[in-house]
């Protein structure tokens, strides 16, 4: 999970970085777009380093699920009778939504994908520019769209915040004072990804951006 | 005061098992929640009913034999407590208190709310010691040990054993448990020769008993009587990756 | 009244002649060895896995007996040593003040009021240093110093600081340490665990111990275990008062099974008492939990002068109060020992000027110490004490002085054996708090766990490998067998079949009652005789009105609990008559009429400087006495003025 989970922090990061291009113009997006397809050629043929981006990924996404999947089907295993009564004693709303968290995570990307990468249910259409998409997208009459992203991000940001730190604890890098700091780190990152990737839309909805 | 009590009653490890509500009068503040207990069995043994059946011993909260879900809390609400130490003057007059066993695969149910922790003991007998003859110790000053290396290991090593880690944990794992033994000893020197294979070995038994994974919720550390933290856990998954290499 | 008669006397024949500090090696070296490749076929049965019985399995798998392991609890982690708080005594000499093996033999035998055998404390004093080396080895985690050596504390009865601890849960840690060891041979195949098994009878065949009868406690089925020869470490005997500190399971079954079938139990009636327990707090009081003594070097220990004050602690001046130990003992105050304490506490609830809930505590005050110290300082030093006494009265001590009471603690009598712990019973050893053998009338703080771990790690090995190695003796007669496990199932039934109107408890409260009131902290002859009056009659009544529910054949906590009370009256009745015969006053046992001028306790060495050894025959308890002589110490009266 920590490794799988990383690759996609990495991913998310980098994603959120570009989407902030969005201020610069479209053009300055567009550009970031097609130079990503064209990293390295003509070593790699066209969209070569994204494909294997995406390939990583993508296998990522599906380790990171087959973790999950295992991990819950031992939780179940673990626990046959359930409680009558159940109280939750550990403070932290983000831990409790990591599993259902994760599943309308996933869907929403199979959405996300479908939107904004490769336009099937996007206004501009499928072989439009990619900030055309992203702009048409989120326009206010869209606005249900918009809101789905913004609760996905904000889930996504909850994610992070457990799963950041959950990370450096399965991985031992946890200590002491250490985990406060990691803890704090973790809320920071996640607050920072959760307003990097909120501000496009909401600043496309309210006509900042056009 | 007087109370509504819904506890579990399950007559053997075969049996499905229901919730029985009982109503406990006129319990005194000062007593203990077993003491509660105590009185209720008493009126049930002289009515012909079958007691329930739950395990204690120590009632100081350091042999780890008391533990039931209180209120869907490991040893109730009260933090840092084991169930003996629980007293009622923390219930309000009235209350309706529902009392379970410890739920998980590896503890199954003997009756009541007793359950079998016996996989405990088998995650010990997978490598939670250090080996060493009676007889063939060196002078107890042969090895300084730091001060503060000496307190952490000592802090890890409080545990009691009593399982409300795992009942606690919605992945019923064991990694609290496990960890608080594999940290105490790979603090101290004594430990380190065999610091690797006993985290490998005690982590792969704690899987083979069918305890869950841990996904970091907290919620162990949160019920456990002693306050293990977190940080065992971390330590043994450094350990566990280091062995695994 | 039961009569009982004089026997012959007993002598140790096992105990070396020579130099003191000679004898221990020369036992040693004149113990048999058992050749290596015979030990596998060699089987042992430990009863206990407490500090002695866990650190005895441990060894005996470690040196490749075939050894078979039970207890009563869930797992053998959970003996009642666990709960041991304050530390374990060893002669290490580590702060260089003055300390030795032979000081700690001197301090032992003293404290025990010259009633134990000078030869056992001082091979316990001399194997007390290898035990701290054995426990640091296997990774216990003692307090240590900055500088990275063993902190050591001063305990009761001591000028020197030779206790080793882990802050208050030392017998835990120790305990942790023995229970890894013996988990480890489990693991090696060498030890065979039972736990949730409870042993209810010993069987004998052509007068050697060859195993137990026990029961399932799980599913109820009596099993047979044979083997070559069997440990008793099961523990003391504390609970016959019902309020003890003890854990609740804590019961006198194995050891009197065993002295049914011919041990003899030494010296039942010294019980220690200790003098700051949290008091009893009503009718449903189901246990006692210990205040650690060191809270006695900076409380302050009062009552009310005048009989039945009611006011508030906090209203009465100081001119009201009666600091009394202080008053009474100006020189050791608040800190002299613990049967001092404890009658002294007595005394002034005899008198009506107790506090609390039936007049039964008094005041352990921390207002001084908070006003000389502050607060800070005494939450650094006592936090965890006056968090616990929280917990369990909802009184906060920092703002209202602690209450506090003497309670039942621990049992130095038990089944007697001789140097080599063998009882009278060949065969049939007996280890820790189980056994009579070291801590005379009185124990001294911290002692019982290095005695455990003494007699588990170091001395039983050699000694029952010597028996072994005197064998084989033979084939375990199968009639003994069936004999042994028929008197169980006949007990069972009997139980089973009174279907009266009273609980087990509720008898055990009740004669829990009478030992306190008759056969407590004072003892008369007036009150003895009463108590074995009582005692047989409140015994004639359990027998024909007892309510056990549920049947035989499952887990069933109430047959358990009838099981240990039924044996606890007859012991009663055997501690009631011990204590008659024995007019002198020594340690823990204060008999009225043998005390000084001042109160205070008065041996009476010309005719009591003897061990009791009860055996029980069909007519009647017979008492041979084993004479104790003293070579080294000289025998002289305490004094704490
Ligand atoms: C609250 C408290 C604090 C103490 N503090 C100290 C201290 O600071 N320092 C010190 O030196 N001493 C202390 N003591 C005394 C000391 O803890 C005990 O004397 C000592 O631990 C006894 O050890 P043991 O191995 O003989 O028996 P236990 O630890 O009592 O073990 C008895 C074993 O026998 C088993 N058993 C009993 N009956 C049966 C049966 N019928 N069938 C099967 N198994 C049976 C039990 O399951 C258990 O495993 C303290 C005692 C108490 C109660
Ligand atoms: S870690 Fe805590 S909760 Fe778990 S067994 Fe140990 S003491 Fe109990
Ligand atoms: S009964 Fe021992 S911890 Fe609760």
């Amino acid at each position: 999970m920590a490794v799988t989970g990383a690759v996609m922090v990495g991913f998310l990061a980098l994603h959120m970085l570009g989407n902030l291009k969005i201020f610069y113009g479209r053009e300055s997006f567009n550009e970031y777009a097609h130079w990503l397809r064209t990293l390295l050629q003509p070593f790699l043929p066209y969209r070569g380093v994204l494909t294997l981006l995406e390939i990583g990924l993508f296998l990522a996404v599906v380790l990171h699920m087959w973790a999950a999947i295992t991990l819950t089907r031992r939780a179940r295993k673990a626990r046959p009778v359930k409680y009558v009564a159940k109280k939750s004693q550990a403070t932290g709303y983000a831990t409790h939504i990591m599993r259902w968290g994760g599943v309308t995570i996933a869907l929403y990307i199979v959405w996300h994908l479908l939107d904004l990468t490769f336009g099937v249910v996007n206004p501009a259409g499928f072989n439009s520019a990619p900030a055309d998409r992203m702009i048409e997208g989120f326009q206010p009459g869209r606005w249900w769209v918009t809101a789905v992203y913004v609760i996905a991000i904000i889930l996504v940001g909850l994610h992070l915040r457990h799963g950041i730190w959950s990370a450096f604890q399965t991985l031992g890098w946890v200590k002491g004072e250490r985990r406060r700091i990691v803890k704090l780190g973790a809320l920071a990152f996640s607050a920072v990804l959760v307003l990097g990737f909120l501000a496009p839309p909401l600043a496309i909805m309210f006509g900042v951006v056009k | 005061m007087d109370l509504t009590l819904k506890v579990w009653r399950q007559s053997g490890p075969d049996d499905a098992g229901r919730m029985v509500t009982y109503l406990a009068k006129d319990v005194s503040p000062d007593m203990s929640f077993l003491e509660m207990l105590d009185v209720v069995n008493e009126k049930l043994i002289l009515e012909g009913d079958d007691p329930i059946a739950f395990d204690h011993d120590c009632r100081e909260g350091i042999c780890g034999m008391c533990g039931m879900v209180i209120n869907g809390v490991a040893h109730g609400e009260q933090r840092a407590t084991t169930t003996c130490q629980l007293h009622m003057r923390h219930f309000e007059d009235g209350a309706e208190i529902t009392i379970e066993p410890w739920r998980a695969a590896p503890f199954p149910v003997i009756k009541d709310l007793v359950v079998d922790r016996s996989a405990f003991d088998r995650i010990i007998q997978a490598g939670g010691f250090v080996s060493v003859p009676a007889g063939s110790a060196p002078d107890a000053h042969a090895v300084p040990v730091r001060k503060e290396d000496a307190d952490d290991a000592f802090d890890a090593a409080t545990c009691i054993g009593c399982g409300a880690c795992v009942a606690a944990c919605p992945n019923g794992s064991a990694s609290l448990f496990t960890a608080a033994k594999i940290t105490h000893l790979s603090l101290l020197p004594q430990g380190q020769p065999e610091r690797l294979i006993r985290a490998k070995a005690m982590v792969d038994q704690m899987d083979a008993e069918g305890f869950g994974g841990c996904t970091n919720t907290g919620e162990c550390t949160a019920v456990c009587p002693k306050g293990i933290p977190l940080d065992t856990i971390a330590q043994m998954n450094t350990d566990y990756l280091k062995a695994s290499r | 009244m039961i009569e009982y008669t004089e026997g012959e006397a007993l002598r140790d024949a096992k105990a070396p002649e020579g130099p003191i500090e000679e004898r221990w090696a020369k036992r040693k070296f004149s113990a048999k060895l058992v050749n290596p490749a015979n030990k596998r076929k060699l089987n042992v049965i430990v009863v206990g896995t407490g500090l002695a019985g866990g650190s005895a399995a441990a060894t005996l798998g470690e040196l490749g007996y075939n050894v078979k392991s039970f207890c009563y609890q869930d797992s053998p982690r959970r003996a009642h040593s666990i709960a041991a708080q304050g530390g374990i005594n060893a002669a290490k000499n580590y702060r260089g003040d003055g300390d030795s093996i032979y000081r700690l033999f001197y301090d032992t035998v003293k404290g025990g009021d010259f009633r134990a055998r000078e030869s056992n404390v001082y091979r316990l004093a001399e194997v007390s240093v290898n035990i701290i080396d054995q426990a640091v080895a296997q990774g216990v985690p003692f307090a240590r110093e900055y500088g990275g050596l063993l902190d050591t504390r001063s305990f009761g009865g001591a000028q020197v600081s030779r206790t080793f601890y882990a802050r208050g849960q030392t017998g835990q840690q120790l305990l942790l340490g023995a229970y890894q060891a013996l988990e480890r041979q489990v693991k090696a195949g060498t030890v065979e665990m039972f736990t949730r098994h409870e042993m209810l009878e010993l069987i004998v065949s052509d007068g050697r111990a060859r195993g137990i009868i026990v029961r399932d406690m799980v599913t109820g089925e009596i099993e047979r275990h044979t083997a070559d020869a069997v440990v008793l470490a099961t523990g003391g005997y504390g609970n016959v008062f019902f309020l003890s500190t003890n854990a609740k399971g804590c019961n006198t079954t194995a050891i009197w099974r065993a002295h049914e079938r011919g041990a003899y139990f030494a010296n039942p009636c010294y019980t220690q008492i200790h003098p700051t327990c949290i008091p009893v707090s009503g009718e449903y009081q189901s246990k006692l939990t210990l205040m650690s003594e060191s809270l006695r070097n900076d409380g302050r220990v009062w009552v009310p002068v005048a009989a039945g004050d009611q006011r508030a602690p906090g209203d009465i001046p100081d001119e009201e109060r009666d600091y009394y130990l202080e008053r009474i003992y100006p020189a050791f105050g608040n800190l002299v020992p613990r049967d001092i304490a404890s009658r002294a506490a007595k005394n002034v609830c005899d008198e009506g000027r107790g506090v609390g809930p039936g007049g039964l505590g008094v005041y352990l005050d921390f207002r001084d110490a908070i006003g000389r110290l502050g607060r800070d300082a005494v939450e650094k030093k006592y936090g965890n004490l006056f968090e616990m006494y929280e917990r369990i009265t909802g009184e906060d001590p920092y703002t209202q002085p602690m209450r506090i009471y003497p309670a039942v603690h621990y049992t130095m009598g038990g089944l007697w054996v001789d140097y080599d712990l063998q009882s009278t019973v060949p065969g049939l050893f007996v280890i820790g708090e189980a056994n009579f053998s070291d801590h005379g009338a009185n124990r001294l703080g911290a002692s019982a766990l290095m005695q455990g771990l003494a007699d588990g790690y170091f001395v039983l090995p050699t000694t029952l490998g010597d028996y072994l190695a005197n064998g084989p003796y033979g084939e375990v007669d199968e009639e003994a067998v069936a004999e042994a496990e028929i008197k169980v199932r006949t007990k069972i039934d009997r139980l089973m079949a009174v279907n009266g109107t009273r609980t087990p408890d509720s008898f055990h409260r009740e004669l829990g009652k009478i030992m306190w009131d008759f056969c407590g902290m004072e003892r008369t002859e007036e009150s003895l005789r009463k108590a074995l009056e009582l005692i047989p009659a409140l015994r004639e009544e359990f027998w024909r009105n007892v309510k056990v529910s549920g049947t035989p054949e499952e887990l069933n906590q109430v047959l358990e609990k009838a099981g240990r009370v039924a044996d606890f009256f007859d012991l009663a009745e055997l501690m009631c008559l011990d204590a008659l015969v024995r007019t002198e006053s020594c340690g823990g046992h204060f008999r009225a009429e043998s005390q000084d001028a001042d109160g205070e306790a008065l041996r009476d060495d010309e005719h009591f400087a003897h061990v009791s050894a009860w055996e029980r025959t069909p007519d009647g308890p017979v008492l041979h006495k084993e004479a104790l002589e003293y070579d080294y110490v000289k025998m002289s009266q305490r004094s704490y003025k």
